[in-house]
């Protein structure tokens, strides 16, 4: 095993190259251009064996990779903000087709006005297309993940596919150590690629024709079965990594102090990382607080959830805005304790635009709702009026 | 090739739910007779799918594949790629799209995987029109032809796609029509044996859409090339030559038949005539035509 020390777009690279897609088909955007740069390099250097198609736009990255998965092919890409709004029409193709397409998302803002920093409604805006969704908090999460997610979305109980979501510049371009396993152990992880259905000469059929309304929502149910099956899945296939290298972040989510807590702060992305310093320095000073660092979106972690609210009162940060709603975190995590929990939930927005959220903020957001002063919903540091 | 020595080979299977006439039916006719079972074919929204039949049936028998509206192109690219990373590649890539897929929210995805050399036949069925929608004008609709976008008639020209694909400067490109089906395999032939982006352009007289009864579909196109509407041509590595009576009509061998006899056959241009003759529009028509024409010649008659 090696370590690499490098950005969270080169480490994503490196994991999608060993990971042996037979096509990636990506387009640039900042801050992802790095991890479609990275491929390229490995292209030259003969490292990458597939195909590598440097398409027109993202809608042709994603109908690219869709064309390839269903000829029976391993599929990459990688994307961001405008990039992945415009993908959108074909995120749904693809889930739909039951395509297991990869792609990394780095989460940035979406203009106007144009900001390149990091902030998650890009990717939030994606969540009801079918795929998978994760949100990682280190390069050696991106890289695990990335690889995970080749054996998750591929699985036959699983067939939808998967966007690995990591945070703008604070992940994408900070450099970090993470451990490469072998090739070898990579290969031995990955099964090969068994697709659901492909375009075959020798068993011709016509897929995505006209379709009734039953057939239809046959379809629609077996994506949900999908969903349901990766929940089985992503705990088992970490489960299995953690065994073979050791390294393990949680599975829906990752837990941290939450040994006694009486309340649990909830965050997803490198918000999530931030907020192991702020739950020391609470401990420190005697809170009983702890973390849940949400990993999956979609699936929605919803027993999880019940878990932790049936054993604490719970605080949310979201890094992201439903517009006419609240943060989407905030509003599923509510969603799924009705009737099950009575646990009280508050919820913050905190970080958009690229703001940044220290530890401190962090702090000064649990101790604002561990001290009664909180409502139910606000924005944390808002610099209006 | 005479059409009694046409393949037998029949990819489009019977019981499709294409309209009576279609020219998309006459013209995948030939095509796959040209393609042969090991071709893989990509499809956007278009009267196609339709044709294709209900969910579980089909109406093709080589592997289909459905996509979004504006990329067929893109969708062809990855099937491309895939295949050949598979060793694949005897296996014929088609993309089959119609005009308003081609020459307007298609033609970003088309025009980059030409440049991207992707080795694939892009077909356009072109009916001049968004038919499986019911009617709508496109960039290929042509001038003060009705359609439900353009009810008193259109007010632009049709642009040229041949031209466009012809910038690209891919290995192969054509224009054929369903009413010449030996020219239409033969090109389609040829596209097949050549590696690279091909593409080429089929007219395709639409009954319901042009507004002529459903026995017409073959006679309106050779009208349309008679009358210089259409012109039968091939590009090959940047040579362009002229096909059939295009070819006597670019060469001024012969007279083109005046543009009216193809426009009074077609409902949709029926307010040139009812209730009274529209001369000035008829007569920009002509003009039109004519001046195409006088380019085409400036710039493809080979010297």
């Amino acid at each position: 095993m090696n370590v690499m020390i490098d950005t969270g777009n080169y480490i994503a690279a490196k994991a999608a190259v060993m990971a042996k897609p037979d096509v990636v088909a990506a387009y640039p955007i900042t801050p992802q251009t790095t991890l479609v740069e990275g491929i390229a390099k490995y292209v030259a250097t003969g490292e990458y064996k597939g195909e590598y198609i440097c398409v027109e736009s993202e809608h042709s990255a994603m109908s690219a990779c869709i064309g390839a998965s269903a000829a029976g092919s391993r599929t990459f890409t990688a994307t961001s903000s405008h990039g992945l709004l415009l993908m959108h029409e074909m995120l749904h193709w693809a889930a739909l087709a039951r395509l297991p397409v990869i792609m990394c998302n780095i989460n940035r803002v979406i203009g106007p006005g144009w900001n390149i920093w990091a902030d998650q409604n890009d990717s939030i805006s994606q969540r009801d297309t079918g795929w998978i969704q994760f949100y990682c908090s280190s390069n050696q999460e991106i890289f695990d993940t990335v690889i995970q997610s080749f054996k998750l979305g591929e699985h036959k109980k699983v067939g939808l596919p998967v966007m690995i979501n990591y945070d703008a510049f604070i992940l994408s371009h900070t450099s970090m150590p993470a451990y490469i396993p072998e090739q070898k152990e990579i290969d031995d992880f990955i099964p090969t690629f068994k697709p659901l259905w492909k375009l075959d000469v020798d068993n011709p059929i016509t897929f995505g024709n006209i379709i009734g309304p039953a057939h239809y929502e046959k379809v629609r149910k077996a994506m949900q079965d999908a969903q349901e099956n990766a929940k089985t899945l992503i705990p088992e296939i970490a489960k299995e990594w953690k065994n073979k290298f050791g390294r393990y972040h949680g599975d829906f989510v990752e837990r941290y102090k939450c040994e006694g807590a009486e309340y649990i702060l909830m965050a997803m992305g490198a918000l999530g990382a931030e907020s192991k310093a702020a739950i020391d320095n609470l401990r420190a000073e005697g809170l009983k607080i702890g973390l849940a660092r949400v990993r999956t979106f979609r699936p929605f972690p919803k027993e999880e959830m019940i878990k932790l609210g049936k054993q604490a009162d719970l605080i949310v940060i979201d890094r992201n805005i439903s517009i006419g709603s609240e943060g989407a975190l905030f509003n599923e995590t509510k969603a799924a304790l009705y009737n099950k929990s009575d646990a009280k939930i508050n919820g913050f927005i905190a970080g958009l635009g690229g703001k940044d959220v220290t530890y401190q903020d962090i702090e000064k957001i649990c101790k604002k709702v561990i001290n009664g002063k909180a409502k139910d919903f606000e924005w944390y540091g808002f610099e209006g009026d | 090739m005479a059409i009694k020595d046409l393949p037998n080979d029949e990819c489009v299977l019977p019981g499709s739910a294409a309209c009576p006439g279609c020219p998309a039916t006459l013209g995948l006719r030939m095509v796959f007779k040209a393609l042969g079972k090991n071709t893989v074919m990509v499809v956007p929204a278009c009267c196609t799918a339709v044709i294709e039949s209900l969910y579980p049936n089909t109406s093709f028998d080589i592997p289909v594949m459905n996509i979004a509206f504006e990329a067929a192109a893109a969708g062809a690219s990855g099937v491309e790629a895939a295949l050949r990373k598979q060793g694949k590649t005897d296996t014929t890539v088609l993309a089959w799209a119609g005009d308003g897929g081609t020459y307007d929210i298609g033609i970003q995805a088309l025009s980059g995987a030409l440049e991207r050399q992707t080795n694939f036949i892009y077909i356009c069925y072109n009916n001049q029109i968004y038919s499986n929608t019911g009617i709508q004008r496109s960039g290929a609709t042509p001038y003060a032809a009705w359609t439900t976008t353009t009810v008193d008639g259109k007010t632009e020209f049709r642009k040229e796609m041949g031209e466009i694909i012809m910038a690209h400067h891919i290995p192969y490109s054509a224009q054929a029509c369903v009413s010449y089906p030996e020219d239409l395999y033969n090109k389609v032939k040829k596209a097949k044996s050549i590696k690279g982006p091909k593409y080429i352009e089929i007219l395709a007289p639409c009954p319901p859409g042009w507004r002529f009864s459903m026995d017409k579909t073959v006679e309106l196109g050779t009208l349309a090339v008679d009358t210089g509407a259409w012109a039968l041509y091939e590009c090959e590595n940047d040579v362009v030559t002229f096909n059939g009576k295009s070819k006597l009509l670019l060469e001024k061998k012969i007279e083109p038949k005046p543009i009216e006899e193809w426009i009074k056959q077609q409902g949709r241009f029926r307010h040139l005539f009812k209730p009274e003759r529209d001369e000035k529009r008829l007569k920009e028509i002509q003009e039109h035509t004519n001046q195409v024409w006088e380019r085409y010649r400036k710039c493809y008659l080979q010297k």
